[in-house]
């Protein structure tokens, strides 16, 4: 039915089972959709956050996708400034990544601010001091670039191919595509940076604060490094889980060798400046505060361990598993450490968003804890099946992998040539 | 030109709860059915800690924690997206302007004092209850955060009277004297029994609290103090 929207040489399934694939997704998002209309209209009440947990899911959510959808801006900086040309076959699915990402994050956080009609008072009223400040400019600014990076992705779609005056619009903006790469990768380094210093700024939670460098204390340094870590494993997963359920070969093993090889080496260089870091906030930082670190482990369940988790199980591991070629060129081993080191990030975030949180300052008050609401679990449900449904569309009408084709051609001719070998033999 | 703070005698405070009543019904705040511990809008809030001995040595204090109006590097300030939160120049409170807050929450996670609350539901009173509410005083919507302001409505009516003086809801409310409004230039509470809330973060508390009791200090002071006091039994 929907044929004549496939680029040509793609093999997709057929609408009935695209349909059968979607509706179960569409029917997610609609129950999230309707969670999250109920925050919107009846309030924040419906969730379980409090005074104490002013923060939940929904900003954990964000810190993540936000990490795992860096592939896309790092992807762009490798392949267009640093020319890694491998990675061409893998950049459509990137920016769709990232998109769905990004906008799926800013749309959680329209619903977990109390008055989301204000948003624009941020740029009216903007407090240069506020890191969220800055989170929320270049957050915005780079969904646009992102909106503009998906274009020609769209362009290329068999439909609008046929209309002369969008193949000069193509054109047109594949020109543009190195500087918007290049501001996309300016605008992401400072986010996700600023992500960081969210947290690294709070003097008075000494669980979060850290020192840094100028303006900007280390986490601002150590989110840019673990989100360029692990985007292109993330991008690695997606790749892999989209060639599983589609049953094709998308990408050759170069691009995700190359991509495994970056996010190695870089989570190797995390795993080194956290654990620096975590000495000097052990020994320096929290004790000259009145905090002993120790302490903050004291509270169950957070104890040690999760540091440990963080720093060796979804750190070194993964890394040391990414930087070796025997085993990274083995998609079961490179997909492996490709979910350690993107757990190792959603725990990162999770224990600066929920255990800063959860932690007294007040000596005489208590631990806490908390528990989403089935409300903010439909909305954060959305964001997946919006996600999914986005990726499968683009799947199915762009051609994400430009790769595709070619593999599909020499899949028959390899047949060939193994069964000519077989009948000679 | 004052500097405002607040002296607190935690040896004079008996728990009562009039401060939080009193600042309840000068500042507005609507009752909430389903407002629990952690929900609620408690701008003063008072905290019960125990000396952890047995009977006949158990020992119980209350500690009033309200915004500490922090005169350095205040966390909530600086964290604020869009300036909602300021300082007075003229007499160093912390000021809110629920009119600009987007509800972000930041300042919220900033504040170590959880000296801060959100408002969870839309502000209601029962049939002929709006007879009763502070004109001084405008209620605030769904959707931002609120604090203590050593109650500037009252500043702002004592100013339009003449007056130089008034004195915050909560201070005339207390039946035992525990909490006293005072002007910081004219002096800071020095010497034996005087401690600030987590002086060591550095955020220059305006209250001060007081008590002649060593495990009170200990326990209130800061975390450090507390952890000593639990391993000394």
């Amino acid at each position: 039915m929907d044929r004549h929207l496939i680029s040509r040489g793609l093999n997709r399934c057929s609408t009935g089972k695209f349909a059968l694939w979607v509706v179960p997704w569409a029917a997610l998002l609609l129950f999230g959709l309707y969670a999250a209309g109920l925050c919107l209209v009846k309030g924040l009440n419906q969730t379980n956050m409090d005074n104490r947990f002013a923060f939940g899911l929904w900003i954990f959510l964000d810190l993540t996708v936000i990490a795992l959808g860096a592939g896309a801006f790092f992807t762009g900086f490798l392949l267009y400034i640093l020319k890694l040309d491998e990675l061409r076959a893998v950049i459509n699915s990137a920016v769709v990544v990232g998109l769905v990402c990004y906008s799926g994050a800013v749309g959680i956080l329209a619903v977990d601010v109390g008055q989301p009609l204000r948003f624009w008072f941020t740029f009216w009223y903007p407090n240069v001091h506020s890191m969220l400040t800055e989170v929320t400019f270049c957050i915005t600014c780079y969904l646009i670039v992102l909106c503009v990076e998906y274009l020609p992705i769209v362009l290329k779609n068999r439909k609008l191919r046929d209309v002369p005056s969008m193949l000069v619009f193509e054109y047109h903006l594949h020109k543009l595509i190195f500087v918007l790469a290049g501001v996309g990768t300016f605008l992401s380094f400072f986010h996700q940076g600023s992500l960081g210093g969210l947290y690294g700024v709070l003097r008075g939670r000494p669980f979060a604060f850290r020192e840094g460098l100028g303006l900007w204390p280390s986490t601002f340094f150590l989110f840019i490094l673990s989100a360029a870590a692990v985007g292109p494993s993330f991008l690695v997963l997606i790749v892999s889980l989209v060639e599983k359920l589609s049953k094709k070969h998308l990408v050759r093993p170069r691009a995700l060798d190359v991509l495994g090889r970056i996010s190695g080496l870089l989570l190797s260089v995390y795993v080194l400046a956290k654990t620096l870091d975590t000495l000097l906030w052990i020994n320096r930082t929290s004790p000259e505060r009145g905090f002993p670190a120790a302490q903050f482990y004291s509270w169950r369940p957070f104890g040690t361990w999760i540091l440990l988790a963080e720093i060796v199980g979804f750190g070194l591991i993964p890394a040391l598993i990414l930087l070796t070629p025997r085993l990274r060129a083995r998609r079961g081993w490179l997909v492996s450490a490709g979910v350690l080191a993107c757990c190792g990030v959603a725990l990162n975030r999770f224990v600066q968003t929920v255990q800063t949180l959860a932690l007294p300052t007040l000596p005489f008050d208590k631990f806490l804890s908390y528990y989403p609401s089935w409300q903010e679990t439909g909305a954060f449900l959305a964001v997946v099946a919006y996600g999914v449904l986005v990726y499968s569309f683009s799947f199915r009408y762009f051609q994400l992998f430009p790769e595709e084709r070619e593999l599909k051609l020499e899949a028959p001719r390899k047949e060939e040539e193994v069964e000519c070998i077989a009948s000679f033999s | 030109m004052k500097r405002l703070g607040m002296t607190i005698d935690i040896d004079r405070c008996t728990g009562c709860g009039a401060c939080m009543l009193a600042c309840a019904v000068e500042n507005n705040i609507p009752p909430a059915e389903a407002a629990n511990d952690r929900k609620g809008l408690t701008p003063i809030r008072v905290y019960r800690i125990e000396n952890g001995a047995d009977y006949p040595d158990r020992r119980a204090a209350f500690i009033p924690v309200l915004c500490q109006q922090c005169g350095h590097e205040t966390p909530c300030v600086h964290v604020c997206p869009q300036q909602a939160v300021d300082i007075d120049p003229e007499t160093g409170v912390v000021g809110q302007m629920p009119q600009r807050c987007l509800g972000c929450r930041y300042c919220m996670a900033a504040c170590p004092y959880h000296a801060r609350y959100f408002n969870w539901w839309d502000p209601q009173w029962p049939a002929g209850m709006e007879q009763t509410l502070n004109p001084d005083v405008a209620p605030r919507m769904r959707g931002v955060v609120e604090k203590c302001n050593f109650c500037t409505g009252r500043r702002h009516a004592a100013a339009e009277a003449g007056k130089a003086d008034y004195t915050p809801a909560c201070a005339e409310a207390c039946p035992t004297g525990a909490i006293r409004f005072v002007d910081l230039n004219a002096g800071t509470p020095q010497g034996e029994g005087h401690f600030r809330l987590l002086e060591s973060l550095g955020t220059e508390p305006k209250i001060y609290y007081h008590s002649s009791k060593a495990w009170v200090r200990n326990q209130s002071r800061d975390r450090k103090g507390a952890v000593q006091e639990a391993h000394h039994g």
